[in-house]
């Protein structure tokens, strides 16, 4: 990574309220395919009482210093990222030592999240479950943000908290991604379905996730789906995300109503071609 | 989908746990979102208080604003005392003050104004129930 930059870098945070909604599995996948993309991004993982973004990359036995290491001039910005041997375009940066909690205040955030904005075009910010002490430091850089939530009720109105945590904090846009999304069980209206909850929370929807094995598979090895090519659905949904964050207009389509569309097709054809019903 | 949940749906006798998921949603959030914070609320108090007394006298210590819930619907609930009406000059230095080109009539305000701040949905599942 160079240390010349031409536009402003992007700091993205990815939050929830919710726990164990995706936000890093969220995080891992865009910044490996921001990178694919040729975008110089940073991942740093706020989530330091819990730190597992260094897992989901893969990173993790090669971490030796962190944002806290940094501030304190104990080291230099570059030894402590760490750069992603496949995706050199990608680095993580751990917040700090769950042993040490108590180090970062807000302006801790912002003094370190600059410093890795000099050098990047994407900084996404890994944020804690919860709306306390954790989010206000994670939030304290942020421009912009995604809100990822499930179709689950507990998850959405979290997520609606959040929203209003964003929105008193000027941070704009901030954009929505659906995650673990069941299209047969949404067309069958036993989930809540894309328009219910875009409709709810009233945010853009930026992407839609479908609740997919690979995830899971992927998280086993440190190789997130966007590393490879993965062709599995969620891979390309993580694709899409990266792509509609840089402008490009890369068409959503509702699962569950392509589903409902193909079946609605089908009876038309019969309809016409016996003359029944 | 069990065969009991699909004969009930079948016959109507069942809404779909994704519509009731958005119905629940709603009420709680309507009901999350005006959640003022004590800060918003003093504020809010201070300012209604100073409104109303352009136009009426009212008992500063009796005063109360407050945001009541009842039946899942927040209402903001104003008790204020009223000691006399201001006369006349003044309620109309008043109403210019406000912009409303007449005095209204020399009545008293009504003693409690109640503003929903959360309008009733129109289907309330909860409602259905206590029938
Ligand atoms: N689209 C998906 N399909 C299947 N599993 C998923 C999906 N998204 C996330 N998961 C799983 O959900 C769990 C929580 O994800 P994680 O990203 O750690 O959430 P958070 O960071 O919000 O706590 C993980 O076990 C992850 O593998
Ligand atoms: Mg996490």
């Amino acid at each position: 990574m160079d240390a010349v930059t031409s536009a402003p870098a992007r700091i993205i945070l990815i939050c929830s309220g919710k726990g164990g909604v995706g936000k890093t599995t969220l995080t891992a996948n865009l910044g490996i395919a921001l990178a694919r993309l040729g975008e110089r991004t940073v991942v740093l993982d706020a989530d330091f009482g819990l730190r597992n973004l260094d897992l989901l990359l893969g990173l993790e036995n090669r971490i030796i210093y962190t944002a806290q290491e940094v501030l304190a001039e104990t080291c230099r910005l570059e030894q402590a990222l760490v750069k992603h041997k496949q995706e050199p375009n990608l680095a993580l940066l751990p917040a700090g030592n769950p042993r040490m909690l108590e180090w970062l205040t807000p302006e801790d955030m912002q003094r370190i999240v600059a410093m890795v904005a000099e050098r990047a075009d994407y900084v996404l910010i890994d944020c804690p479950a919860g709306i306390e002490d954790g989010f206000k430091n994670a939030a304290a850089a942020a421009r912009e943000a995604i809100v990822i939530t499930t179709p689950e009720v507990s998850a959405v109105r979290d997520a609606d908290r959040v929203i209003g945590l964003l929105n008193t904090r000027g941070v704009a846009p901030v954009q929505l991604v659906l995650n673990r999304v069941r299209p047969k069980m949404m067309a069958s209206q036993e989930m809540l379905g894309v328009d219910d909850v875009t409709d709810i929370l009233a945010l853009p929807l930026v992407g839609l996730v479908v609740e997919d094995e690979q995830v899971i598979v992927s998280t086993n090895r440190g190789e997130p789906l966007t590393l490879n090519g993965n062709g599995s659905p969620a891979a390309k949904a993580y694709q899409n995300i990266a792509r509609r964050l840089r402008g490009e207009d890369v068409p959503l389509e509702d699962p569950s109503k392509a589903r409902r569309g193909l079946r609605a097709r089908l009876m038309n054809k019969i309809r016409k071609t016996t003359g029944l019903f | 989908m069990t065969l009991f949940d699909f004969l009930q749906r079948l016959l109507g006798r069942q809404k779909p746990s994704g519509t009731l998921a958005k119905e629940r949603l709603q009420l709680v959030l309507a009901h999350d979102r005006s959640d003022l914070n004590p800060e918003l609320l003093e504020q809010m108090r201070r300012e209604i208080l100073e409104v109303v007394q352009r136009y009426v006298e009212i008992d500063l210590e009796e005063g109360d604003v407050s945001l009541e819930t009842e039946d899942r619907v927040t209402a903001l609930v104003a008790n204020l005392p009223i000691k006399r009406a201001r006369p006349l000059p003044a309620l109309v230095a008043a109403a210019a003050a406000v912009g409303m080109a007449e005095a209204p009539d020399g009545e008293p305000a009504p003693q409690e104004l109640a503003v929903p701040l959360a309008s009733e949905p129109t289907e309330d599942p909860a409602a259905a129930d206590r029938d």
